[in-house]
């Protein structure tokens, strides 16, 4: 099938390799993909601090972009549960409303397509490292995707998963939260890594580029003996 | 005089930073996660529990005039004299009221919420009045001079050798710093209160409409002797604590129990209908029962937030917030505190000065996934931030906002910025981590990635 | 005015419906009905049929709380459990109130009892040892003894006094909460006590480093003798 890959801005700017290897995936199982050229944010910054006006000027070209795709994959969780949950509430009572509501069931989170909609958890992936994984708060709360990456982490040959215990806890990036309140944000990443390092695992892994910045960050500053690695990343790895 | 968002930010650096502090709230709430998902694993259905609790609260709250009045009159026939506060003001002029009509001098409190929400204590204390806390742990931070760090656990920020000492300096009286015999020492104090006081106040857990009665939970004891010893009881509750039902307790309180301490059930669950009935030789010969607005018909009217009403004050949501375990109670520096608390304090305290609160929320969602009644908590949070934008926009954050749009939407323009940024990142350097970095707020702390050498879209571009 | 404001407030601020929570996004039924107890047996804690199954699972949540449960076959026996637990306690005075279970009990113990039916002085309440009472029942899901102002000798027996004595006809154990507030309905219905409470153990605080301590306030020690 033809399949629209939404790439958001951070994984755009700083993390390309994650949206790179997510065409890789797709192509190799078969699929066209197309990456819209316009919008390259879905609006959430402003949405999230209380802007809907201006977050709707940002998400209508989204919407517009999307208007005719078979199905969108998003390449981050809180970017789809921006385009999935949050974009109906951003436009209610507006004239765009129905299409917001119609774009919803077309959209998925990278791991959730390959598991739940494409059916496909083996992609032949190799990754013999100790990994923990992380999950990020909107992929988890708002679009139940606990389960999609770990089926999909079974199959990597090699790969050895050790649950942290904060596993589900918020990594405190949140958005425009972890510049307004950096002490809070700093002590919830450093909860999160003080978690993860217990594991011994080489790796922290998620399907959220955005909390990897977060996690990442505190991880080079305070010189962690850990790595941060996309989901995508492991998974296009023979 | 600093704003409350000021002092938020000035206690929020300061507890953030302290490992110690972080480490007795991680203990405790560590400590309680295990016996509440024990308790709900004992739940046949506990998201079907959750969806009946909610529906329950629905109607309580949606048909709130006919059960409140309902409540009035049922508790009115047993004898009960029930007043109605539209403000704090008046709820504090009437219960003083009371206390002069019935000659008061010494008041036993037990735990109410809605008392600290009204600083009934520091009024009555200007009258005149002996104001003594039993509840044990606001019986200590009330020693302490500072208001309750949790609205179940008042004491949880504080060690036995803090309590020790407090007892020591206020009390003369601290064998020791061990739990029990600190207790012990407290337990001996105020029982001599009990037998003292004039007057016992009350709060609520709920409010029973059908029967006309008062339902409230506690462990200790104090609450049941607070209402079994004095000749005068008060009762302050919220209008919205009303459940239409007695049979509906039958689901709150296992649900209050296993989400507010993970116990089967509270100690002490108790209905007060009335004031010492015909044949009954003890109890207060006056029970009045205040009920609070305070704003909440405000909130009522906000069809959006209307479920936030149904909160049951189990204090669930707290527990999980990243944000309450990494600042403590007393940051919030107001009475309900956590994600409830900065949900409804900017509608219940004015926007202006309290929408900080909803704004310091990382938006993740844990408070919605375990609130018993399904409060839709963070979706709350940011409708607050909409109202908070709409009624005092942020002109600089307007303007960046409007500006990012075309910035973000027309692909000539992102790519003008990935080019200056690149260029930004190296000039960068110069500045990074000091006070001249305009991305101090990250930098201070975390290391930022760099523009990757070809962006995505430029990686794209060259395929095709 | 308060009086007359405030349900005008609360019927002015009711004129926009709210949607009901609903399982996700809005699926609730339009108008909720009310749970019915069987609705409520399906999500509560599950209890089992049989009157043993009830008394082992009444037991259970007994021994968890420290309360101490004892059965009794006889009211001989239910007496001499008494005598022998005042002897170990070394309780000088007790206090109770009228009633065939209660009388029995204070004779077969021999001590000075304030009876809490007639006026007496809180500050003699306070001195007793003991207080024991009549329940209106004993509840296996949650081992939680049942009592009220008018069937337990008033609001302070109950609670004042260091050690508690709950005094049970096996008849009287329900399974659930449902069943007893249906119960207290039934019972009461027509002109209810002012105060009914479920007591759940002895009292207790984790106020001081979550630690659990027993005897905050009210009673230390919970005993329930059930006949």
């Amino acid at each position: 099938m033809k399949v629209t890959l939404f790439i958001p801005c951070f994984v755009d700017l700083f993390y390309p390799q994650v949206g790179v290897a997510m065409v890789r995936i797709l192509e190799k199982l078969g699929h066209t993909v197309a990456c819209p050229a316009g919008p390259a944010c879905c609006g959430q910054p402003a949405f999230n601090t209380g802007y809907w006006e201006e977050s709707r000027d940002v998400a209508i070209k989204v919407l517009e972009s999307l208007q005719s795709a078979e199905v969108v994959v998003i390449a981050s969780g809180s970017c789809g549960a921006m385009l999935k949950v949050f974009y109906p509430e951003l436009f209610a009572g507006t004239k765009h409303e129905a299409m917001a509501r119609e774009l919803a069931p077309r959209c998925y989170e990278f791991s959730a397509f390959l598991v739940n909609k494409l059916g496909v958890t083996d992609l032949g992936a190799s990754f013999p490292h100790r990994v923990t994984f992380h999950d990020g708060c909107h992929g988890l709360r708002e679009l139940n995707n606990q389960r999609p990456p770990r089926e999909l982490m079974a199959k990597v040959r090699g790969l050895e998963l050790v649950e942290m215990g904060a596993a589900e806890t918020c990594c405190g990036f949140g958005g425009t939260f972890s510049a307004k309140f950096p002490m809070i944000s700093t002590a919830m990443g450093e909860v999160k890594c003080a978690s993860a390092l217990e594991t011994s695992a080489e790796y922290i892994v998620s399907c959220d580029s955005s909390c990897l910045m977060q996690i990442q960050g505190l991880i080079d500053r305070q010189r962690q003996p850990i790595k941060t690695i996309h989901l995508a990343e492991i998974l296009v790895q023979q | 005089m600093s704003t409350p968002a000021a002092r938020f930010n000035q206690d929020a650096r300061r507890l953030s930073a302290d490992l110690r502090h972080r480490q007795i709230i991680q203990t405790a709430m560590g400590n309680y996660e295990v016996v509440r998902d024990q308790r709900k694993a004992a739940f046949q259905d506990w998201q079907g529990a959750r969806q009946m609790a909610a529906e329950t609260k629905w109607e309580a709250v949606n048909h709130l005039d006919r059960h409140l009045e309902q409540l009035a009159r049922n508790l009115e026939a047993r004898g009960a004299k029930v007043h109605w506060a539209g403000t704090a003001q008046e709820a504090r002029d009437l219960i003083l009221g009371i206390l002069r009509a019935r000659n008061a001098r010494v008041i036993v409190k037990s735990k109410a919420m809605t008392s600290e929400e009204i600083h009934l204590n520091e009024a009555m204390e200007q009258a005149g009045y002996e104001v003594v806390e039993s509840d044990l742990g606001e019986f200590i931070v009330q020693l302490r001079q500072e208001p309750p760090y949790h609205i179940v656990f008042p004491a949880m920020h504080l060690t036995r050798d803090e309590i020790k000492d407090v007892f020591q300096r206020k009390l003369g009286d601290a064998p020791s710093n061990n739990p029990e015999e600190l207790t012990m020492v407290a337990r001996r104090v105020l029982r001599e209160k009990y037998l003292q006081a004039d007057v016992g106040i009350t709060g609520a857990n709920f409010a029973i409409a059908e029967t006309g009665m008062i339902s409230i939970t506690e462990n200790e004891g104090n609450a049941r002797l607070t209402a079994a010893l004095p000749r005068t009881m008060i009762t302050l509750v919220g209008i919205e604590k009303v459940l239409p039902r007695l049979e509906d307790l039958a689901l709150f309180l296992p649900m209050l129990a296993a989400m507010g301490t993970g116990q089967t059930l509270t100690c002490y669950n108790t209905l007060y209908g009335g004031p010492r009935q015909p044949g009954e030789t003890d109890g207060p010969e006056e029970y009045h029962v205040v009920l609070l607005d305070n704003h909440r018909t405000a909130l009522l009217a906000d069809a959006e937030q209307r479920d936030s009403l149904h909160c049951i004050r189990c204090g669930a949501c707290l527990n999980v917030c990243p944000i309450f375990r990494n600042v403590g109670g007393h940051t919030y520096g107001t009475t309900y505190c956590g994600p409830i608390g900065a949900v409804i304090t900017p509608n219940l305290r004015g926007v202006s000065d309290w929408k900080h609160l909803s704004y310091a929320s990382s938006l993740c969602g844990a408070c919605t996934e375990t609130c018993p009644v399904k409060i839709n908590l963070h979706h709350h949070l940011l409708q607050n931030r909409r109202n908070a934008s709409r009624q005092q926009p942020s002109w600089w954050q307007k303007i960046a906002f409007k500006a990012f749009a075309p910035v973000a939407t027309k692909p000539a323009l992102w790519s003008l910025v990935t080019q200056m940024g690149r260029l930004g990142q190296k000039l960068h350097g110069l500045v990074k981590g000091g006070r001249l970095d305009p991305a101090y707020a990250w930098t201070k702390t975390r290391d930022l990635p760099p523009i990757a050498q070809q962006t995505f879209r430029e990686w794209w571009r060259t395929r095709s | 005015m308060s009086e007359r404001d405030i349900p005008a407030r609360i019927r002015e601020a009711l004129a926009v419906a709210a949607p009901v929570p609903g399982n996700g996004h809005g699926t609730a039924r339009p108008t909720p009905t009310q749970p019915s107890a069987a609705d409520q047996r399906r999500v509560l804690p599950a209890v089992g049929p049989s009157f043993d199954q009830q008394l082992a699972l009444f037991r259970k949540n007994a021994a968890e709380l420290r309360a101490d449960f004892r059965l009794c076959k006889d009211l001989d026996e239910l007496a001499a459990e008494l005598k022998r637990l005042g002897a170990a306690e070394g309780w000088q005075r007790a206090a109770s109130h009228g009633g065939e279970l209660t009388g029995a009990a204070c004779r077969a113990l021999g001590l000075p009892a304030l009876l809490t039916d007639q006026p007496f002085d809180k500050r003699e309440l306070a001195g007793c040892d003991v207080g024991i009472s009549d329940c209106d029942a004993l509840v296996a899901q949650t081992g939680s003894a049942v009592v009220t102002s008018r069937s337990a000798g008033g609001r302070a027996l109950s609670v004042l006094p260091p050690h508690h004595v709950v005094l049970a006809r096996r008849e009287q154990l329900v399974p659930d909460l449902p069943a007893a507030f249906a119960l207290l309905k039934s019972k009461y219905g027509a002109g209810y006590p002012s105060m009914i409470s479920f007591i759940t153990g002895p009292s207790r605080t984790g106020d001081i480093e979550r630690i659990l301590v027993l005897g905050a306030h009210g009673p230390k020690k919970l005993t329930i003798l059930c006949l």
